[in-house]
């Protein structure tokens, strides 16, 4: 399956986010939290990203879904086409959208497209 | 998307011509590693430019602060403060053999460090100089590292100038450095303007609207602040030619 890393500028978001991607996509999907910097502030560690990204790498690629700022600078640190990919999509429906369909087993390419598509999908 | 191509036309001169200066007997340095007076563009140069942008920061680190609580989140100077001392720290460690490490590991450890925005953005500005320097550096090679420095900044941040951000420092003070080669100017002397035309633009965000980053959501209440991240490149390039004169820093040579 593809990984997801959740990479956003607080610990707590980012744990809560991905406690819900996990409620909704199911305990089998690679889902790991990289939120805020080492020392527990806010903003964003590479270090907590990468090993957030071996995490969940299980050979299939791993999509990262930042919240905003500096996670998405950072994230794009790691990129590696085909491999290692920023999603450029609303955080929790990115999220949530890439951890469901991951579940289904597709490529990375498709994952990304689901978590794309959360960025037209209308609420009301 | 990407690069605005900076000044396409002038900006070019130095780029991609690196080395140009040697042999073509125009630069009268042509060849040597620095001009009159200045120091040898060694590893210790960039370790020791380092260091001074690391003491120029933690001086301002609250004006650098204050700056960014006008516009931003109130970081800046503290986070570039703790990613420059880890900088200084990691060179400290283990001195680099050559001025592409030196700048590698600046580069990473801002990365790492920094914790905001602009430690991926530094990092990437140092990180591609590391890969792309060559040696020995003349301040050909130096000012074409540089702006495939900025370039690589341009294309992770997006930015371009007049946004309001590090680039409307930084490319100045790369085109600064492409007009003292084609006039001539050696290295000491050409690191001067390129620091003044750095700080120049730093001012120059203050009437700017921020395009990017935190400070964009503000809109028109962006104008009438100097952008944080422009205001520490200026202090990074005031260090490189306080550095370059053979002022503060330590082992300046056999002054």
């Amino acid at each position: 399956m593809v990984g997801v890393v959740v990479v956003a500028h607080s610990a707590g978001l980012a744990r809560e986010v991905v406690a819900l991607v996990r409620g909704i996509a199911g305990e089998e999907v690679p889902v790991a939290a990289a939120g805020g910097t080492e020392d527990g502030g806010l903003g964003t560690s590479l270090d907590l990203v990468e090993a957030a990204v071996r995490e969940v790498d299980q050979g299939d690629g791993v999509l990262l879904v930042p919240d905003l700022g500096s996670s998405v600078l950072t994230a794009r640190m790691l990129e590696e086409p085909g491999r290692i990919v920023v999603a450029d999509v609303p955080f929790v429906e990115g999220a949530v959208a890439a951890a469901v369909t991951a579940g289904t087993g597709m490529p990375l390419s498709g994952v990304l497209a689901a978590a794309d598509e959360a960025r037209t999908v209308r609420k009301l | 998307m990407t690069a605005t191509g900076a000044g396409a036309d002038s900006t070019r001169g130095g780029a991609s011509g690196a080395g140009q200066a040697s042999g073509a007997g125009q630069a009268s340095g042509a060849g040597q590693a620095s001009g009159a007076g200045g120091r040898p563009m060694d590893a210790g140069f960039f370790v020791a430019w380092f260091e001074e942008a690391a003491g120029l920061v933690r001086r301002d680190r609250d004006r650098l602060t204050e700056l960014d609580a006008a516009i931003g989140d109130a970081d800046h100077g503290t986070n570039l403060d703790r990613g420059l001392t880890e900088v200084v720290q990691a060179l400290a460690g283990s001195p680099p053999e050559s001025p592409g490490q030196a700048l590698t590991v600046a580069g990473v450890t801002l990365i790492r460090k920094v914790g905001g925005a602009s430690g991926p953005l530094y990092g990437s500005v140092f990180r591609q100089m590391g890969r792309s320097i060559e040696e020995p550096v003349t301040l050909a090679r130096f000012a074409a590292a540089f702006e495939e420095g900025v370039v690589a900044l341009e294309r992770l941040g997006k930015a371009a100038l007049g946004d309001k951000t590090m680039v409307d420092a930084l490319v100045p003070a790369s085109r600064a450095l492409a007009l003292a080669l084609r006039d001539g100017v050696g290295a000491p002397e050409a690191f001067e303007l390129a620091a003044r035309a750095a700080a120049e633009g730093a001012a120059g965000t203050i009437p700017l609207q921020a395009r990017k980053g935190r400070a964009s959501y503000l809109g028109e209440r962006s104008i009438g602040h100097e952008d944080p991240g422009a205001a520490s490149s200026a202090l990074f390039m005031t260090a490189l030619a306080t550095v370059a004169a053979g002022g503060p820093g330590p082992a300046a040579g056999a002054a």
